[in-house]
């Protein structure tokens, strides 16, 4: 029981770090969301699936079945939201080939 | 492994902080302020495991739903304002 909630907490670290560096790293709007949504998702849920195996079958078990389904409502939710308000406000998307374009003195498209 | 973690979840939320501090638009600081109130409520959901009450995943529950309450609110508030973000 207990190792297996070390596993999970282990996961949990990875996948934090993972979506960290993504979110100082990485250069646009959009990518930055990518890395933060689906990173912050895999790592919460993980450390509740390991906060589940401690706590044992019970009350607490209860309340945190309902905490999980509703952060794995939410947050992917709220991560469309704020996708959906920087295309609306007029973000352009990052592209490479734009970027190395405009560097060396060539037109836009 | 518990201590740790919770060690862990306090240092990488203030390093998520920095995109808070930095961003260049209004969307980078929401960015890093939902990646900040996930990890708070992960703080919260550990702390309660580790000192065996659950009165703090009661206040885990709340702090989820006023953080995305929070989040739709703003996008609501700035949409409005096009020309200065």
């Amino acid at each position: 029981m207990n190792i297996a909630a070390a596993v999970f907490f282990g996961l949990g670290i990875i996948f934090n770090l993972m979506g960290n560096i993504g979110v100082l790293v990485f250069p646009d709007v959009y990518t930055r969301l990518q890395a933060s949504s689906t990173c912050a998702t895999t790592s919460v849920f993980s450390f509740f699936i390991g906060c589940m195996f401690i706590a044992g079958w019970g009350p607490m078990t209860g309340r945190l079945i309902v905490i999980t389904i509703f952060f794995f409502v939410t947050n992917p939710f709220s991560a469309h939201i704020i996708a959906r308000f920087a295309w609306q406000s007029g973000i352009v998307p990052w592209r490479q080939s734009y970027r190395k374009r405009r560097e060396l003195g060539g037109e836009d498209d | 492994m518990l201590k740790i973690t919770i060690y862990f979840l306090v240092a990488s939320s203030v390093i998520s902080l920095v995109r808070v501090v930095i961003g260049p638009t209004v969307a980078d600081r929401m960015i890093g302020l939902n990646l900040v109130a996930s990890q708070i409520l992960a703080l919260l959901v550990l702390v309660s495991v580790a000192l065996e009450r659950s009165i703090y995943l009661d206040v885990a529950l709340v702090y989820d739903i006023f953080g995305f309450i929070g989040i739709l609110l703003m996008t609501r508030y700035f949409s409005g304002k096009k020309g200065e973000i």
